[in-house]
């Protein structure tokens, strides 16, 4: 069996998040160098606040101050900080409640290592340069060793009151197709089509994806398809993708290629769009170097009969 | 019966189970080639067919591999044609069974086929794991899944529940019973390894890999009639915690206690107990939330330290519990599954066989 495809794979995704109000006040908070909380209806300060107390489920808004300095209530020392983290040497994570506050938050604390770390050392907020409303205003704790914090009285009102957030993301994975779905790769690169027999039922699948999705059993006997096939149905695309150099009204077309049992969806080229039927025989193009065909042509047959293909609608 | 009569509780029971060998990368095979083979297996204990099956409930995560709606691909190894009644959680396999196991008690169905998988090695787990957490004050600052581990064993060791040779001992154990588990990815002597995160060390952590598992659970006579001794499940619950780490108390587990409360596990005791505790520290915890004593097997199959299949490991906790109550190595066994930051989301299952 040839070696299994691989590929890297960045999935990233900006989250744009609405705030509501209590969360909006913390965040715009740290972007004036004010730490919130709010008040339970029991008399508990939360910090970082939320909008329903979690013990009862009870609405609450009541914002108050808390003292930018606190205690540490667990840590974890961090000798290998990864992308994204606080702070690019060892560090360490940190839950920290803060003075005039019952719950703690988690950041990250600046330590020259883990011995200078301990429960229930003092610490302070050392505050980004560059603030925009985010629990990165926060750039890290560090230690402290004066008198006890003494929150103001700021009630969370603010004149330019942050409504949202943006939340960037990314993940980083190496992608593998599989065996069946490499073999079919790997055989488009030679110009080819190959789908897999099901043992149970006989179909040709193509694209194989490794099972029969009517029997559930595994299919690996391989079957060259193609290259010519029958246009099943169709559609008129209209609108033109971002980064796609083709030049609309262009059809996108279900393929029954010849010798399978699944469609396969594809370009349709070399005829006006409003004269692709269904029935209409084609062949694939392919360009130089590309690893799979850049569209179907006519092949100037006859079409098809519906009755070959109307079972693979 | 009319209207006004409730209906007796259907007795409901695991009857067969399956698991893939745990490894680090499956780079080889898609999910629905690496999961359709413990479907095979699962089906071929029982004798069923994919048609036989009543209901089939799945659970996965498409951020593990990163692919999009990775479970409708998976539900080609089903054989999903004609149509069959199914769900799926974006969970562990073991909410999966839950929501099986409550189509079974409404009587819509006598078996059900549940299966979860999870593919860790495309990605890194660590921070695939930081995109469950708050977006707005905690995800920003990527605290790994290690690191936020690592806060709870430091608060355990504070708190005088254990140190730095006792959890070791945990890992050793774990990785030592491991050694009679064929399905096992890490086992035997293994060294403890340095900090990861401190004060939790590589043997503290859980292996990273990839695999799957599936169970088949059936209602009443069909238990008995597909399985010689069902392991019945007495009772199933599951409960939830704040998701604010700075809110909980992370020494303590009251929803597993709750949940084990709620299943009845406290009404008579139990010989075996499968944890889904990926951390050694972890294993403390929900040992003291469930009064397990020492006379209690815990984990005889190496547990989460010896195979942790994202997505899959606390389905194979209920598996593992139910094939020692098949092959007749326990009576009573509990089940665990954990999901979440320092388990923060539980499951209790107790498992029953017949008196022999």
């Amino acid at each position: 069996m040839p070696e299994v495809l691989q590929a890297p794979l960045v999935v990233e995704f900006p989250f744009t998040r609405s705030l509501g109000p209590v969360q909006s006040a913390f965040l715009t908070g740290l972007r004036e160098r004010v730490v919130l909380g709010v008040k339970t209806g029991d008399g508990r300060t939360l910090v970082p606040p939320v909008e329903y107390d979690p013990v009862t489920a009870e609405e609450i808004r009541d914002l108050v101050e808390v003292a930018p300095a606190g205690t540490v209530t667990t840590w974890a020392w961090n000798h290998e900080p990864r992308r994204g983290q606080p702070l690019g040497t060892p560090f360490a994570w940190v839950l920290v409640r803060l003075d005039g506050a019952d719950t703690a938050l988690l950041h990250a604390l600046d330590a020259p290592g883990p011995d200078a770390v301990r429960t229930g050392m003092r610490v302070r907020v050392r505050w980004a340069e560059e603030r925009t409303g985010a629990i990165t205003d926060i750039a890290c704790f560090e230690p402290y060793d004066g008198e006890p914090g003494q929150p103001g009285r700021h009630t969370g009102e603010f004149e330019d009151p942050l409504t949202g957030i943006v939340a960037p993301a990314r993940l980083d994975y190496t992608y593998s197709p599989g065996r069946a779905q490499t073999a079919y790769i790997q055989a488009l690169s030679e110009q080819r089509t190959v789908g897999e027999r099901c043992p149970s039922c006989r179909k040709v699948y193509v694209p194989p994806r490794g099972a029969c999705p009517t029997c559930g059993v595994a299919t690996a006997e391989q079957v060259e398809v193609g290259p010519r096939g029958t246009v099943t149905t169709f559609c008129i695309v209209n609108i033109k993708a971002r980064n796609l150099d083709i030049e609309v009204p262009y059809v996108y077309a279900h393929i029954a290629l010849d010798g399978a049992d699944l469609a396969l969806h594809a370009r349709i080229g070399g005829i006006p769009y409003d004269q692709v039927r269904m029935g209409l025989r084609v062949e694939p193009v392919w360009t130089e170097g590309s690893r799979y065909p850049d569209h179907y042509r006519p092949t100037g047959e006859p079409d098809a009969d519906y009755e070959t293909y109307k079972e693979l609608l | 019966m009319t209207s006004e009569e409730a209906p007796a509780a259907r007795e409901i029971a695991v009857v067969a189970f399956a698991q893939t060998d745990h490894r680090r990368s499956t780079e080889e095979s898609s999910e629905v080639e690496m999961l359709m083979p413990v479907l095979h297996e699962v089906l071929a204990q029982t004798g069923l067919r994919a048609a036989d099956i009543g209901f089939t409930c799945s659970g996965s995560s498409d951020y593990l591999a990163g692919r999009a709606f990775s479970f409708t691909l998976a539900l080609d190894g089903v054989g999903a044609w004609p149509p069959i009644s199914e769900s799926h959680v974006e969970m562990d396999g073991a909410w999966a069974l839950y929501e099986a196991w409550t189509k079974l008690l409404t009587g819509d169905a006598d078996t059900a086929l549940v299966y979860s998988y999870g593919k860790s090695s495309p990605g890194s787990v660590r921070d695939v794991l930081t995109r469950q957490l708050d977006p707005y004050y905690v995800a920003p600052l990527w605290p790994d899944s290690i690191a936020l581990a690592a806060l709870q064993a430091q608060a355990l060791i504070d708190a005088g529940h254990t140190d730095e040779p006792a959890l070791a001992a945990v890992g050793a154990r774990s990785r030592a019973d491991a050694t009679a588990n064929p399905h096992a990815q890490l086992k035997g002597q293994l060294p403890y390894g340095g900090y990861v995160v401190r004060p939790l060390r590589t043997g503290d952590c859980p292996p990273v890999g990839d695999g799957a598992a599936a169970v088949i659970l059936a209602a009443g006579e069909r238990a008995r009639e597909l399985c010689e001794r069902p392991a019945w499940i007495r009772g199933i619950d599951h409960r939830i915690e704040a998701h604010a780490l700075g809110v909980r108390d992370l020494t303590d587990s009251p929803s597993t206690r709750l949940a084990a409360k709620k299943a009845g596990a406290f009404e008579r005791p139990v010989d075996t107990a499968e944890l889904h505790a990926p951390f050694t520290a972890q294993e403390v915890i929900l040992r003291r939330a469930l009064r397990l004593g020492d006379d209690v097997r815990v984990n005889p199959s190496g547990g989460a330290l010896a195979a942790n299949p994202v997505m899959a490991a606390g389905l194979v906790r209920i598996g593992e519990a139910a094939a020692r109550i098949h092959r007749g190595d326990s009576g009573r066994a509990l089940a665990h599954a954990t999901s979440g930051p320092c388990l923060q989301q539980n499951l209790v299952a107790v498992l029953e066989g017949d008196p022999r």
